[in-house]
């Protein structure tokens, strides 16, 4: 299998201010890749980074075969980003807004009543604002945009942070199913084991760079991408 | 391209039917505005009177403060949990997600206009006359003030001073387009529409200019925003 991201050595910048510095990394296809690291390691950079938003200043970035150097835009709409915010319009319904996720990335609209059954956002939920939402429900809501998309690639931020218990497990499920569907995930989480137990390598990031590569139990070297620290 | 502008267009319209912002907020705004100016410009005392001379100047000015308030409302919504990002990732086509926002914002303030113009016609006892003439020109400076309004409601989006940034830029820029409202629909009122034809190809070319540019600058301004 090719690889989905190959980054060299790459930089990228906010203002001033370093995002990542010299950052390099592989992952292969339709692997699983659990991203640690403190706050300010450079995690939510780099998922943003794989997902065309943030521009790289020098270094190599190629994902989904997209140079990002070149074209930050192509990659986007193979691309599912779960971030920090949940990307929903307040005042739209639980389903309008999934819909239009759906129609904008030119997605199956077929995919929309299952992804909403299978987050438990189905009968009457489905036609509330997500304003009157919780935390919790509009991240399911979010996560129902990326199932009814199919990306070829998960970015998930800190995807576990504001489910309960049945959330997180339906979470992890959405994972296994999205590997074995032949995507590629990266998620950044702080909830490591749960974290570490669907992913194939564990990757630690401190400073905008790569310090630590490891293989998750049960998985065997070469079956997985590399990084180079 | 068109594809994209009808779905953004549909998802912010239907965002303003549930939020009732423009109904709420834009519309009183802009009748407080027709009344407020009429308090201070005094009552009207037919056609010569100050209020009834400055009716079409004052009607345009009251759209134009509505068009920065539905601006601005446009584009809270995409800061909002940003979706914003949403729609960079969401791969829509920049051109479309303009002519999306233009036309719905457009809508909204065509309708506006309708029952406003009602308004200044009692307000300031204007007999509204020569209509087709007076549609054209709101067809076509609302397209004007719109297409810069989005413009600048993407660069504006997001600063930290997006409320005052908005009209400090988009102002001086639609000025021709309120001198050259005015002017036609002056003219209108006074019964002589035919002297105002160069006037309304003055916002036309306006409508083409300011559309023209934001199909091309508002992928690269929305990707700084």
């Amino acid at each position: 299998m090719g690889a989905a991201i190959s980054l060299r050595e790459c930089v990228s910048l906010s203002g001033r201010f370093p995002l990542l510095a010299g950052l390099s990394l592989e992952v292969r296809e339709g692997e699983v890749v659990h991203l640690r690291g403190p706050n300010g390691a450079g995690k939510s950079s780099l998922l943003r980074l794989c997902a065309g938003l943030v521009p790289v200043v020098s270094g190599s970035a190629v994902v989904l075969g997209h140079d990002l150097r070149t074209d930050r835009h192509s990659v986007r709409r193979e691309v599912g980003l779960l971030g920090h915010s949940g990307f929903l319009y307040d005042d739209l319904s639980v389903e309008r807004n999934v819909r239009f996720a759906v129609r904008a990335a030119r997605a199956d609209p077929g995919q929309v009543e299952g992804a909403l059954r299978r987050l438990g956002l189905d009968g009457r939920l489905r036609h509330v604002p997500v304003a009157r939402l919780s935390a919790g429900q509009r991240r399911r809501v979010s996560l129902a945009v990326l199932v009814a998309r199919r990306p070829r690639l998960w970015l998930l931020d800190e995807p576990h942070a504001g489910l309960d218990q049945d959330g997180r497990a339906e979470l992890d499920q959405l994972v296994v199913e999205a590997r074995a569907a032949g995507s590629t995930v990266v998620l950044a989480s702080h909830e490591l084991e749960r974290a570490s137990a669907v992913s194939d390598r564990v990757v630690g990031l401190a400073g905008g760079r790569v310090v630590a590569a490891s293989l998750c139990e049960g998985r065997v070297a070469g079956e997985v991408g590399s990084d180079v620290a | 391209m068109l594809r994209d502008a009808w779905l953004v267009a549909g998802k912010d319209l239907r965002i303003e039917v549930r939020s009732k912002v423009a109904l709420g907020q834009v519309a009183p705004f802009a009748f407080v505005v027709v009344l407020l100016f009429g308090l201070a410009l005094g009552p009207a005392v037919g056609r010569g009177s100050v209020l009834s001379a400055a009716a079409p100047g004052l009607f345009w000015v009251a759209v134009l403060l509505a068009t920065v308030l539905a601006v601005q409302r446009s584009f809270a919504v995409e800061a909002a949990d940003g979706a914003a990002d949403g729609l960079r990732l969401s791969g829509l086509d920049p051109a479309g997600v303009f002519l999306g926002k233009a036309a719905a914002v457009a809508g909204q303030l065509l309708v506006l206009e309708l029952f406003l113009a009602a308004a200044v016609s009692l307000v300031y006892d204007r007999h509204l006359s020569a209509l087709v003439v007076l549609a054209a020109s709101c067809v076509t400076a609302t397209i004007g003030l719109v297409a810069a309004g989005v413009l600048y409601g993407v660069v504006s989006m997001g600063a930290r001073q997006r409320e005052t940034l908005l009209p400090l830029l988009f102002f001086p820029l639609v000025a021709p387009i309120l001198l050259g409202a005015t002017k036609l629909w002056g003219e209108a009122l006074a019964g002589a529409p035919g002297r105002g034809s160069g006037w309304l190809e003055l916002l036309g070319a306006f409508a083409v200019a300011y559309c023209a540019i934001g199909v091309v600058a508002f992928g690269p301004l929305l990707e700084e925003a």
